[in-house]
């Protein structure tokens, strides 16, 4: 097909748009995402919080696990595969997952090199912290970008460093002259011609989502405001008091983004306390997600 | 006469990809949420997007029974998840709809996202993302386009529903987007 259509794995993104993803682990949790109006669901064997927990090698999810909440659920359907871990990205294809996310939420297979995701049909989300990392991933081939944050907190900090670090990079290659451009592409390591795109089109040429510490409707709107097309929320709902309420609240303030009267009204009916959440300077150094992949 | 004013409903989904096209065709456009907003518009687009969270919103704020009275009076056009949701029946798995179209939707029609395609109709590019299958039209229904036998584009008098989208092609505007305006400024006229 010609460059006059936009490629069909960010079609899927496209649709996607003003919506919530949510980490689900059980076919049942996928019901309830999805009665509570969720526009997808993220398919993990453990949340990010309790990977945390639970120390040692995190890895793809079960297939089978994957394929139960496949055939649960009427929505779009993605699982995790290890940064570089190519193999499990081919299993994940061969389930037929609806999209792949190449996650640092996961431990990291390859320390050198992210999968080439030309490769696949199945289209890739990657996370970034700001433009160069965002870039470098749409060159390999991902199809949609999300705000790294730092997973599994439910503190809302990280998200917003590299929102705003990603908008502010895609101001200042807005402003710049062309002369400029190739110093920059030199100093965020960026592709050049994707950085020319950046400069004519004035954002990302694909969607750019959040995730990485969303617990409650105020921080979906927060990242909404900044910037953000969807917003992905990971433990922030199943590790809530009320996880029902909590997933219908965050797709209500999700929606109204705009709208403090609506997202007031979505934050008084939440039935209970958030997650409790985690200061980043707790984190021992490897256990901060956000560094993994380059 | 002034130029119609065409609204998607932007609860959620592909809403912004519309603007070039209505506008290239001769219309102004607008992205509505609320019940205010919809008495400013002349005809809604329903837009891609995913039709069970589309209708959880729309069931969450009460929009129910105003879109209805909105479609009766209104042109509309259902895009995918739009077209599910303007379907007399729903199927894989049952849902509720506004029945304005006759016809019966099958969600996931073609499969997941593996099978989703660029095909052109009419010589223009549009996209099948994890499409529905409508089938079982009644026989006032115009089918302007089919895919394996299964009507992909239909018109009913005001109303047109496509399984595919066509706003996420950057020549505008697209051949529904003129058609869909020429209905709704033919509609404004009658």
């Amino acid at each position: 097909m010609g460059e006059n259509v936009i490629n069909i794995k960010t079609g899927l993104a496209e649709m996607l748009k003003g919506g919530v993803i949510m980490d689900v682990v059980t076919a049942e949790q996928a019901k309830v995402a999805e009665d509570a109006g969720a526009v997808a669901v993220m398919a993990l064997e453990r949340v990010p919080s309790d990977i945390r927990k639970a120390g040692g090698v995190a890895r793809m999810s079960p297939p089978e696990l994957i394929e139960e909440i496949m055939a649960a659920s009427s929505i779009p359907v993605m699982a995790k595969c290890r940064i570089g871990h190519f193999a499990e990205a081919q299993i994940l294809q061969h389930i037929g997952v609806d999209y792949i996310d190449e996650s640092e939420v996961l431990t990291p297979a390859d320390e050198e090199y992210h999968i080439n995701k030309h490769d696949f049909k199945v289209p890739f989300v990657c996370g970034a912290k700001n433009l160069g990392e965002a870039l470098r991933r749409i060159g390999e081939g991902a199809a949609l970008i999300r705000s790294k944050g730092e997973p599994g907190t439910g503190n809302i900090v990280e998200a917003v460093r590299h929102m705003r670090d990603i908008n502010n990079d895609i101001k200042r290659v807005i402003s710049a002259d062309d002369a400029e451009l190739m110093t920059m592409a030199r100093d965020m390591g960026a592709p050049f011609e994707l950085l020319r795109i950046v400069k004519r089109e004035g954002r990302l040429p694909v969607p750019l989502f959040s995730a990485g510490g969303i617990a409650t409707p105020a921080d979906a709107a927060l990242c909404m405001q900044l910037g953000a097309d969807t917003v992905f929320v990971g433990s922030g709902i199943f590790k809530s008091d009320n996880p029902e309420k909590f997933a219908k609240a965050i797709v209500k303030a999700t929606a109204h983004f705009d709208d403090p009267a609506i997202v007031l009204e979505a934050s008084k009916e939440l039935g209970g306390v958030a997650m409790r959440g985690t200061e980043i300077s707790e984190l021992d150094e490897p256990m901060k997600m956000a560094n993994r992949g380059w | 006469m002034p130029e119609p004013v065409i609204g998607c409903l932007a609860l959620q989904g592909c809403v912004d990809r519309h603007r070039p096209h209505i506008e290239a065709a001769g219309a102004s456009f607008k992205a509505v949420k609320t019940a205010k907003q919809f008495d400013e518009i002349d005809a809604f687009i329903l837009p891609g997007g995913e039709s069970t969270t589309m209708l959880k919103l729309i069931e969450n704020f009460d929009l129910w029974d105003i879109l209805s009275q909105q479609f009766a009076a209104k042109p509309v056009w259902g895009i995918c998840a739009g077209s599910i949701l303007l379907a007399e029946i729903v199927e894989n798995p049952a849902q509720k709809s506004f029945g304005v179209l006759p016809v019966t939707a099958i969600r996931n029609g073609y499969g997941r996202q593996l099978e989703s395609e660029i095909i052109a109709v009419d010589g223009y590019d549009v996209s099948f993302i994890r499409a529905p299958i409508l089938t079982k039209p009644a026989s006032r229904v115009e089918i302007l386009h089919t895919r394996n036998g299964e009507p992909t584009w239909i018109r009913d008098g005001k109303n047109m529903a496509s399984t595919f989208h066509p706003e996420l092609t950057f020549d505008f505007p697209s051949p529904m987007h003129s058609m869909f305006v020429e209905i709704v400024k033919k509609t404004a006229t009658a």
